[in-house]
């Protein structure tokens, strides 16, 4: 408790000290000439969090370029140009790792869409639509480590437990290749159903690990979903109605149009979450068994194998796999906002 | 990240309340819609369901049948927990990890929050040259992945930095001091933060500020006793995100947490590792974890769905 306390303590006296000094250079500006004057309080205000930004991302993302460019070893340092990246491409594991990650973003954003449109447009106006939505929201409070671990409970096999999934199989009396002994470990079996993906592709497992991303982001989704789905003005549901339209094309040719912006929003967040799928995995595989993403071989190419020059490539990978899908964003925002001026 | 189009003004409010008087015709479609949501909603309970069920079962129970026989032949416990919680008898002594994590989360917090509020004043109602390029660039930083920039900053507060010979950083060794945390939560979460209160505040009626001029108030005058105080559903629905979020938050906390700093799921992680014989005690474990974001958000969230929303509104 008393550690607790020292903490606040010393962040109520630094930010006091802080906005002293602020407050103390305000003051001072205030005897300068106008143009200078605003130009000084303007670099006050954004002047605490421009450092953060920059000290603290911009900064270190150069030298992780930079460091994707040298070798590993700390003492003698080389550069080496693009060979961590040959290596990350030519090496079967890593480019698994890499494909990992690209299912991950595709299959989790489009089921996280895809569900999340289904909930938030069925639920709109039935009874106890407000307990639906928050029961498949309170996976997004809990930690995505919890989340990893939750299902690593129910993806339990021998000789941990008797996990929820191997007696639903069991239950269901599937053959034994699916799971119907019982007895199936889930989360190492890269086959299913006596089919067993070539090394180079993702497993069942990654499949597996991909629900449970879809199952901790999904509820948010819902949330923005149905606000949005709320918000289409009722004139043009009316109007449509009038025409003769189904409920069914009414949500398809009036409302999703609608929403557009929202959704790519929302697919955008998601994919940039799936991209960061570190938590997840660290906590129910540990990335092993062919399970591991970009996010997660990074932390262990690091801090395990401590080569830091191929760790800093994948954190590159990461960036640039990422940034395709942030100019998609911004293309489709600026075109759906031409087609709703229209 | 733009536009969320903007919502009728009540919808933010009604996406978590019971609607009045909008119901789908219940056609055949509208049943089946709302079976599949039904299903769906179960799906997405029962792991968290099966979680809290299998921490109050006692060692002996859980690893001979799964949590579901509690219907059958009900035994329940709590002692699962004091074990986690305490450090008696090689327990995880979690509460230490509790602490160190409200240790992180509410400093980092504030920080975060009130230099974003001042960037956020800024680029929303000062008029200085280059400030969309400027907030372009710094939204543009939302991109940059955790793992792309967190390394660099790590050295940064171990051995300082320095071109070539000449050191621009001091080597503070902060090691293993908590600010690191702070600054790197900060730091990580300046862009989002930014964006999200900037949005708000560029909302904001115009008349009010300019009247607020006119009497003659300075900017610092007008952050502190104008857009502060109307600003409060933003800044409330930033700082549940950004609590809930930071004390969730796994990487940071693993990577800056060093020996006596290290938060509790950094801890959680290690304890789902290493439990060989005992995972009945990861159940009690993991639900600690859960509890207090649960309990933050679910008794605050119609600010932070009407901050959510209304951050997000088309500017």
């Amino acid at each position: 408790m008393g550690s607790l306390l020292s903490s606040l303590l010393t962040i109520v006296v630094g930010l006091g000290a802080l906005g002293l000094v602020l407050t103390v250079l305000y003051g001072l500006t205030l005897k300068l000439p106008g143009a200078w004057r605003n130009r000084t309080q303007t670099w006050l205000f954004l002047g605490p969090a421009l450092i953060a930004v920059f000290v603290g991302l911009f900064v270190p993302a150069v030298k992780t370029i930079w460091s994707s460019l040298l070798n590993d070893s700390p003492r003698n340092k080389k550069f080496i140009g693009l060979d961590n990246f040959q290596e990350i491409f030519s090496d079967e594991d890593a480019r698994l790792v890499v494909l990992n990650s690209l299912t991950w973003v595709i299959v989790g954003t489009v089921a996280v869409v895809v569900f999340a449109l289904a909930v938030a447009r069925f639920s709109d106006g039935m009874k106890g639509e407000r307990v639906a939505k928050s029961s498949m929201f309170i996976p997004t409070c809990i930690s995505l480590a919890g989340a990893g671990i939750i299902w690593r409970f129910v993806y339990a096999g021998p000789p941990i437990e008797v996990g929820l999934l191997n007696s639903i199989t069991e239950a269901l009396g599937l053959p034994a290749s699916m799971g119907g002994n019982g007895d199936q470990l889930w989360l190492t079996e890269r086959g299913f159903g006596g089919i067993s993906p070539p090394d180079a592709l993702p497993g069942f497992n990654t499949f597996l690990l991909i629900i449970i991303f879809i199952w901790a982001q999904a509820g948010i989704a819902v949330v923005i979903f149905s606000a949005a789905i709320k918000g289409v003005p009722e004139s043009l549901i009316e109007a449509a109605k009038v025409d003769g339209a189904t409920n069914r094309q009414v949500f398809y040719k009036v409302t999703l149009p609608y929403i557009r912006a929202t959704i790519i929003t929302v697919a955008t967040l998601t994919v940039i979450a799936g991209f960061k799928a570190f938590d997840i995995v660290a906590s129910s595989t540990g990335g092993r068994a062919g399970t591991s993403t970009i996010a997660n071989e990074w932390y262990v190419t690091f801090f395990l194998q401590n080569r830091d020059g191929y760790s800093s490539a994948f954190a590159v990978v990461l960036f640039v796999l990422v940034i395709p899908f942030v100019v998609i964003n911004r293309r489709a925002q600026r075109r759906a906002e031409e087609l709703m001026a229209a | 990240m733009t536009a969320v189009l903007e919502p009728k003004s009540d919808a933010p409010a009604k996406a978590f309340q019971e609607p009045v008087g909008r119901s789908v015709a219940a056609s055949l479609t509208g049943r089946t819609g709302r079976i599949l949501v039904w299903v769906l909603v179960v799906f997405w309970t029962i792991p968290t369901f099966g979680l809290f069920v299998s921490s109050i079962r006692p060692e002996l129970e859980v690893k001979s049948n799964g949590w579901w026989n509690v219907f059958i032949d009900p035994a329940f416990t709590f002692s699962n927990y004091p074990a986690v919680w305490g450090s008696a008898d090689g327990g995880d002594n979690l509460s230490q990890y509790f602490l160190n994590t409200l240790r992180i989360t509410i400093p980092s917090v504030i920080i975060s929050v009130g230099l974003a509020a001042l960037a956020a004043y800024a680029f929303a109602w000062i008029e200085f040259k280059g400030r969309d390029w400027l907030y372009t660039a710094v939204i543009s930083m939302l991109i940059v992945p955790l793992q792309t920039a967190i390394i660099p900053l790590l050295q940064l507060f171990t051995g300082g930095a320095h071109i070539g010979s000449i050191p621009i950083f001091p080597d503070l060794n902060l090691s293993n001091n908590i600010i690191t945390i702070w600054i790197a939560h900060t730091c990580f979460g300046m862009p989002f933060c930014i964006f999200l209160l900037k949005n708000f505040m560029s909302a904001l009626p115009k008349e009010v500020m300019e009247a607020a001029r006119i009497d003659g108030a300075g900017h610092l005058t007008l952050f502190r006793k104008v857009v502060l105080p109307l600003s409060v559903p933003a800044l409330a629905s930033l700082a549940i995100f950004q609590f809930v979020y930071i004390f969730n938050d796994l990487l940071i906390g693993k990577v800056f947490g060093g020996t006596k700093n290290t938060p509790l799921i950094a801890r959680l992680v290690d304890v789902a590792g290493s439990r060989g014989q005992s995972w009945h005690l990861l159940t009690a474990a993991a639900v600690i974890s859960m509890v207090l974001p649960m309990a933050v958000f679910f008794s605050l969230q119609r600010y932070f769905v009407r901050g959510l929303l209304a951050g997000a509104v088309k500017g």
